[in-house]
């Protein structure tokens, strides 16, 4: 795929038109804080090599099948912002967060933070790029090591990364970031299972802030929790990102929380990117049918008859990916054209970008 | 949220011993009577074999001691014993109750010795097959597929003859303790390296292993400090089972003439000693270590399976 130069209009107008103008600190030519090229991901589905041997009309054949998570995702993330990926469950974008925070290594492609090559090194070659960009979970029941106390969990990041720090400043170190959280540090000689979800999720946030990174990726950081919660641990984020200058890319499938939270938003479907721009923009003018067809699908309150564009079948296997746009089998204005070849993001004139040829030759 | 209660605090400073106070473990074991005399009976059995020096009439391994006049005495209850030998003695007139106690404690010693050799051998593999996953992980366990294709004591038959053959027999009685820890742990690490994995397998999916990731830390960190203790239970509950296994494993290599010499009598070698002399009516020789030797691995099961049922119901029932 050839990859479109998302960089530059998008920062800009981000700045002007969402609602957090966060966006205005980055200069419009200022070169990505994290930019994926071609990124690609399979997984093999045969097992191990015995059982990929396979006999096929008398003759042994070595068989292998995969599940294609993404294929050729390029994003562009800006010194400040707030990314939002946003897609149908099993669209590829928690995949993306994690080969961008190197739990999984990609099939190709390239990842480069700051301008330098990430997604090729090793544990301890990353180590000095693993202070600067954290992760925060879905689970937060899942995410605290059960048998570690809270003090514990929050300290060992910081004497991994600061290892000639005192005990003491390691220590007023997790008493910052505990009140950051608000979470008394008094609490620290306790267990996560002791939590509320909300408060672990609140510790999972203070163990991603405990080595200052510049740089969150947050995998569905609230899915999990009650809706109650979502909205302080939402608000917990923001502020954190507003108070140490953070730069965020954020996995959701909530529309509600992106329009509230994300300064650009990347659209998803079956492994690639389909659109991004700017949160106002493709919140009013969505430009993609698929992107069309899901925000149409947002219940409104004043809507009491909706217009939902209804898509034809299912989102079809990532085993067997179709030919030319994945998502010409359920568009509407697909034609010959989307059937054979892959559409690359291009750049539209209100600073977002779209992969889709309807729009290229201007039939939408 | 921001504030702590004043019960929160004082329960976030509760000591280690008041959390094992309020534990499910004490509280289950207040409620079990089989666990209770289990381990009462097993703490009994291991302090008279700590004790053995100053509690047994005579040092059996002191060949000054043993009068060969006095060999093949009855015990107390039998006429034509000897009030001077409790327990009656063996062929060579060493006084059975104090060969038993020290019997007992070379048993234990290789018991526990050999639990702690297939712990770490296994503990070790099965994290670095389960973590690692793979090419390691593929050639760990077949390994272990195939010595558990072969019965664990014919494996220790095999090394123990081979060591007796190499070393020679008089070298083997110098170095049989530590030779029998080596060989019947090398035997069994198999059952702890697969359970490890199994554990490790379901662990290493859950989200803080991927947060440790991230956090930078190294393999071998993730592993021990992240993934084990959290494999823990499983290990405590087959630790209990092979502690009992390794000591009949002991007595059988013993009683087959692989084991413990007769010069420092474990409980199978004794029993094997006794075996010759059955038939000639001295049953005691053989009957008093055997059930000693069935009533301390019997107390192990019963400490086992207590422990089992209440740290791991759902794993291992069935």
């Amino acid at each position: 795929m050839t990859t479109a130069s998302l960089s530059t209009p998008g920062a800009s107008t981000a700045a002007s038109t969402a609602s957090r103008d966060v966006g205005a600190t980055a200069p419009q030519t200022a070169e990505p804080l994290l930019s994926i090229r071609g990124l690609e991901k399979r997984f093999s589905l045969s097992g191990d090599f015995l059982e990929q041997l396979k006999f096929k009309g008398g003759k042994l054949v070595r068989e292998q099948k995969h599940v294609h998570a993404i294929n050729g995702v390029d994003l562009d993330i800006q010194r400040g912002e707030a990314l939002c990926v946003v897609g149908e469950s099993g669209c590829g974008k928690s995949t993306v967060a994690r080969t961008v925070m190197g739990l999984i290594t990609p099939s190709a492609g390239e990842i480069r933070y700051d301008g330098e090559r990430i997604d090729d090194r090793s544990t301890k070659e990353l180590l000095p790029f693993r202070r600067r960009m954290q992760m925060i979970f879905q689970n937060p029941y899942a995410s605290l090591n059960p048998r570690m106390t809270i003090q514990q969990t929050l300290e060992e990041p910081i004497r991994l990364h600061h290892p000639d720090w005192s005990p003491a400043k390691v220590k007023d170190k997790v008493a910052e970031v505990m009140n950051a959280v608000g979470i008394a540090p008094d609490w620290g000689a306790r267990y996560g299972h002791e939590f509320s979800g909300g408060q672990r999720q609140r510790i999972a946030i203070a163990r991603a802030l405990a080595v200052d990174p510049e740089f969150i990726v947050a995998d569905e950081p609230i899915s999990a929790l009650d809706v109650s919660i979502q909205a302080q641990v939402l608000n917990l984020l923001m502020e954190a990102q507003q108070q140490r200058n953070l730069t965020y890319l954020f996995i959701t499938h909530d529309l509600a929380v992106v329009e509230h939270f994300g300064t650009r938003v990347a659209v998803m479907y079956l492994g690639r990117v389909c659109e991004v721009a700017p949160t106002a923009t493709l919140f009013a003018t969505p430009r993609h049918p698929y992107t069309q067809a899901l925000m149409s699908a947002i219940p409104r309150l004043e809507d009491d008859r909706p217009q939902h564009i209804r898509l034809q079948g299912e989102v079809p296997t990532p085993v067997n990916l179709p030919s030319g746009c994945v998502f010409h089998g359920r568009c509407p204005h697909a034609n010959a054209r989307c059937r054979e070849e892959v559409p690359a993001l291009i750049a539209t004139d209100q600073g977002g970008q779209v992969a889709c040829h309807g729009v290229e030759e201007g039939r939408l | 949220m921001t504030t702590s209660t004043p019960t929160a605090a004082s329960s976030s400073t509760a000591s280690r011993w008041e959390r094992f106070r309020d534990s499910y473990l004490l509280y289950s074991f207040k409620r079990d009577p089989i666990a209770q005399v289990s381990l009462a009976v097993f703490i009994l059995l291991v302090a008279m074999a700590l004790l053995a020096p100053w509690l047994a009439p005579m040092n059996p391994y002191d060949l000054a001691q043993i009068d060969i006049l006095a060999s093949e005495l009855p015990p107390f209850w039998v006429d034509g014993s000897d009030p001077a030998y409790l327990m009656g003695t063996d062929a060579q007139g060493r006084d059975l109750l104090s060969t038993i106690l020290y019997g007992l404690r070379v048993s234990l010693i290789i018991g526990f010795g050999a639990v702690a050799m297939q712990a770490t051998l296994g503990v070790c593999f099965g994290l670095l097959a389960g973590y690692l996953g793979g090419r390691v992980d593929a050639f760990l366990m077949r390994m272990a597929d195939i010595q558990l294709s072969f019965s664990t004591l014919m494996v220790a038959i095999v090394v123990g003859a081979l060591f007796k053959a190499i070393f020679g027999g008089a070298t083997f009685s110098t170095y049989a303790v530590p030779l029998l820890v080596l060989i019947i742990g090398l035997a069994e690490w198999p059952q702890y390296a697969r359970t490890v994995r199994a554990s490790v397998l379901a662990e290493k999916g859950k989200e803080y292993v991927d947060a440790a990731r991230v956090m930078g830390l190294s393999s071998r960190r993730i592993m021990f400090r992240h993934i084990l203790p959290n494999t823990l239970s499983p290990i405590f509950v087959i630790s209990t089972v092979q502690v009992a296994n390794a000591i009949i494993s002991e007595a059988a290599l013993s009683f087959l003439g692989l084991g413990m010499p007769e010069t420092q009598p474990s409980l199978g070698s004794l029993i094997k000693s006794g075996f010759d002399y059955i038939q000639s009516g001295s049953w005691w020789i053989t009957l008093i270590p055997g059930l000693v030797l069935v009533v301390l691995v019997l107390v192990i099961n019963l400490l086992g399976d207590w422990l089992r049922d209440v740290l791991n119901p759902r794993l291992y029932k069935g």
